[in-house]
Order: C-alpha cells, then structure tokens, then sequence
C-alpha cells in the first residue's frame, strides 16, 4: 500500500537532473511554481507541458511511474476539473442537461487549471525524485543564509527538516507493519461503517505516537552523546559546487518565462 | 490444519523500480501438530513468508494453502478474517502493537475483533496473564507501565487470547534476558504438546531450533535451501556454513571431540542431555573392554 507513494522519495540515478546542484534544482523548482501561472491560453500550456516532458525525459525516470504516482492526488485533480466545468460560465453553452449547463469557458478553464495542478506536482516530483533528502537540506540551507540577519534559526529549521524527511521512510514502515500486527489480530481497516474504520484507526495511531516519541528521545540522546550543539562554527562534510550546467539550468528557466511572457494572451 | 506453500514467489512493490524479489519459487508444508523451525540469515525471507501464513501478504505467483483456502496472486480472497482467526502471528517486537488503556483490554481486543463476547474474551485475559507468567494485578495496569519484557509478554497473551489453530512466532525471544528467553518458548512449547497447536518459530538460534523443533526449513535468498528434521540438518555442518548459519554449540563440542579423539558418537546430539548420554555410553564401553 505504502510502496505506491512517490511523493517525497528519491530514486537514485545517474541523469543530468541529478547531477545538477541542489540549489539550482531548488531556485528552478520554486521559479517554475510562479511561471506555471504566466501561461493562459492554448499554446503556452502546450510550451509548458512540452518543457516538462523534456525535464521528464532527461531525468531518466520512467513517465509512467511517476504517473502512477500521481494516483493518490488525482481525485483532488478531477475535483477541480468538476468544479471550474459546472461553475464557470462563459463563452457558448456546449451541453445541458436538465438543469446542469457545460460552457466552453468552463472546459476550457477546468483543463487548464487541472494540467496547471498536474504540471506543478510533476515538477516538485521531479525535485525530490532526483535529490537526496540531505542535498535538499543543504541547498536549503545555502539558499537561506542571507535570512540568518533577520534572525531565522536557519541551522535549525534545516535540521528539523533532514530529521523528518529521514524519518518519513522509517515511520511508513512502522505504519506497515502496525497495521499488519493489528489486522492479524483482527483489525479491519477496508470495510464497514465510516464510523467502525474511524475507530480501527486508533490501534494503529497510538502505537505509532508512542514509538515515535521514543524514537525522538532516543535521536536526541544519541545527537548530545556525540557533541551536538547547534551550527555554530560547525564545518560541512558535503560542500556543494555550482557549475555552469547549473546557470543554464536557471537561464533555460528564465528563457521559459519570457517564452510564456510573449504567447501568453 | 494445514498450511501449504506452492510455489510462491512474492515481489515487493511490483511494477515500480522500487521492485525487489522477496520470495522465490518457496514450497513446503506445515503439518498439523507439527513444530516447524524456519531458519536463514538476516534478510533471506523468513519475515516475508510469515506474512503469507495467515494471508496478510498475497503471492505474485504461486499459491499458499490454508486448511483448505486457497490464497493465490489473481483471486481476490473475501472474508481474511476466517483464515486471521486460525492463524495468529506473534510478530518481532510485538509491544509495538499495544494500544488499549489497560492490559486486558489490550488482551481482550483480538477475541473480540473475531466475535467472541466480553465475557469470555475477558475470561481468557484472566487465564492467559498467568500463563505468559504476569501476576493478575498486572491486568488493570496501563501496558505502558510495564518494563520492556512485561510488555512483550502481554502482547503474545493477546495473540493467544485469539486462540489460534497455528501459532506463528518471529523471533519471539529477541532482546529478552536468557532466562525470560527460555521461560517464554518453554511456555510455547508447553502450549504446542498440550493442544496439539501447530507452532512455526523463525528464529536466529539454532540452540532453539535443534531443541523444540520437529522440522526445519533452511532459507536463503529468498528460497528454501534445506529441509527435514533438525538432526538430518545438523549433520550437514558444511551446507549450513555456505548459507551462513552455523550448528548448535553441543553440534560443534561433538565434531570437535569426533575430530580430536577419531571416536564416532552414533548420532548426531541436539541437546546437552543427549550428548552426555552418548558421551557416557562411549565410556562404559571403552571401561569394559
């Protein structure tokens, strides 16, 4: 059940995208996230789409595995498409039934904003598929630095993240492996009232709290035992190198947006 | 009841590049009554197949038989319950699984889940907590005051609580103190000759599989390498070695003495007692000549 999810793993391969640096990966994720919004007509998200199965494609990562792993987002997906095609009404009445009326604006918008979703979870898909947890932390960190003026625990807040997004792998197994405990005591998480698998849950979320609590403990004693003390004067194992495939990364980025900027209508 | 593997490979999140292996080509049988050892180096299957004995996991291919049902990769099996109640496993560290305000209810949770009243779960709670060797005034505790070997102790009660046909143990003893470790699989073995309960025990200890098991399965790699009864097994020093799994201390003191002195003992011996037999006999008749 747990295998199926995608979001937030990395799958280590050799491809041009994992090879670029994490703080490139980063900036170009976070530029793509406001460019997606620059397209609006027919031939800019087509531009959009076609830059993201280029990145697809160079990222050696099968389309339909990370297709597959869209699964879990895709009723939030086909919930807006529904929304915009009964709600927005403009342009020429295409169908009507009974009291329900299909505008073309109303498709046109539903498809727009559902491929707009798809292609923005695709790309930060993309980002965590071809970075490690600990590269994300420390191009997160780098990329922060100028905030430590404004006194924003950087260190800190970057810890705290490569501590969950370590921990994801190990508390999804814990989950598996509680629920197969439970379920072979009798426990039936699939079927029933809503109001009995609400209930079957709480065998399996106080185990989970309580092993996860431990885990924090013993994380803590471990860290102290071998000196930990916050980032201050702390040097780095792994030191990032930004190379010119990195500033083409940006400016094929930013070559994007004015590309976007001239078809948009 | 029997349960049957034929065939039964498994892989691990099939289709995406994540897909392991797990299980390959496995079959053997657990005969009614019988006390069936699984044995294998970390990582070599033995948690996989555990979960294929009371349908938690499905093959990819292959079938596993159990009493009669039939659990296969393309039949979507309805009402797992049934094969659940026959079938308790004791998993590794099963303290990770208790979740209910006091001891009995914890104990009480798996007779209920399969429709058994309050009453008679809570009866069972009350036999049970002296079994698994816990006072009764341990039974309105929170499971979460009680030391890590009380824990483990009171999770296995609530498995047994569930009165199984076939009891599946993983490593039971792991982490426990020698003597908890011994008082508990005698507790096992107790229940195994008393009812008659089919018992499956993956475990790392050859001591433990030489002593209480009539048959072995050798893992490796995903397949069964081995297979017959511990004293068939242990004469073969040599194989087990190759799959990384060495033979019972007594096994080793009697190649060692075999070797030194050039006697032979008559047979390979699993247990201290049967060695000291051998030894003794082997004396009388060296005394005698």
């Amino acid at each position: 059940m747990m295998e199926k999810m995608i979001f937030g793993r990395y799958l280590p391969l050799e491809s041009p995208i994992h090879q670029l640096d994490p703080r490139a990966k980063l900036l170009f994720t976070f530029g793509f996230v406001v460019v997606v919004f620059l397209a609006n007509n027919v031939v800019t998200y087509a531009t959009l789409a076609a830059f993201t199965l280029m990145l697809v494609y160079l990222s050696k990562i099968n389309l339909r595995f990370l297709l597959s792993g869209l699964r879990p987002v895709i009723w939030l997906i086909a919930f807006t498409f529904l929304l915009h095609i009964f709600l927005t009404r403009e342009g020429d009445v295409l169908v009507k039934v009974g009291f329900l009326e299909i505008y073309e604006g109303g498709l046109r918008q539903g498809v727009f904003i559902s491929l707009r979703f798809l292609l923005l979870i695709l790309v930060t898909s993309l980002l965590t598929l071809t970075t490690s947890p600990i590269s994300i932390t420390d191009g997160l960190e780098t990329l922060l630095q100028p905030f430590k003026k404004l006194k924003l625990p950087v260190h800190e807040l970057a810890l705290m993240m490569s501590i969950s997004l370590r921990f994801i792998p190990t508390l999804m197994d814990e989950t598996d492996k509680i629920i197969k405990a439970q379920a072979a005591r009798g426990a039936d998480f699939s079927s029933g009232p809503i109001k009995e698998r609400v209930k079957a849950v709480v065998p399996l979320l106080i185990p989970l709290f309580v092993s996860a609590f431990k885990r924090a403990e013993e994380l803590a004693i471990a860290m102290e035992a071998r000196g930990y003390r916050g980032g201050e004067g702390r040097t780095k194992y792994r030191l990032l190198h930004w190379r010119w495939k990195d500033t083409v990364a940006v400016c094929l980025l930013l070559l994007l947006a004015v590309v976007l900027w001239r078809l948009r209508s | 009841m029997d349960i049957q593997l034929q065939e039964v490979e498994y892989r691990y999140a099939a289709g995406t590049p994540f897909e392991r292996l797990a299980l390959k080509d496995v079959s053997f049988t657990i005969p009614e009554g019988r006390f069936v050892a699984i044995i294998g180096h970390t990582g070599s299957g033995k948690s996989t197949i555990i979960q294929h004995l009371n349908a938690l996991l499905r093959p990819t291919k292959g079938k596993v038989v159990i009493g009669g049902r039939v659990v296969s990769a393309d039949k979507k099996e309805k009402n797992l319950k049934e094969i659940r109640k026959k079938v308790g496993i004791v998993f590794q560290f099963p303290e990770h699984q208790l979740f209910e305000e006091t001891v009995e209810k914890d104990i009480m949770y798996g007779p209920m889940n399969f429709g058994v009243s309050e009453e008679e779960a809570r009866d069972r709670a009350r036999g049970l907590i002296e079994k698994v060797g816990l006072p009764d005034s341990v039974l309105e505790k929170s499971p979460f005051d009680l030391s890590g070997g009380q824990m483990r102790r009171v999770a296995i009660a609530g498995v047994l609580a569930m009165e199984p046909d076939v009891l599946v143990l993983d490593e039971p003893t792991a982490g426990l103190d020698p003597r908890g470790r011994k008082e508990i699989m005698d507790m096992f073995y107790a229940l195994h000759k008393e009812k008659g309960l089919s018992t499956v025990l993956v475990t790392h200890s050859m001591e433990d599989a030489a002593f209480y098991a009539d048959d072995m399965v050798v893992m490796h790699k995903g397949s069964v390498c081995m297979q017959g009864t511990p004293r068939e097994l242990f004469s073969r020093p040599e194989e087990l070695a190759s799959y990384g799994l060495s033979v019972p201390e007594v096994i080793r003191f009697q190649q060692k003495f075999e070797e030194l002195s050039g006697m032979k003992l008559a047979r390979p011996c699993l247990t201290i007692e049967e060695l000291a037999e051998e030894l003794s006999r082997l004396r009388d008749w060296g005394g005698g000549s």
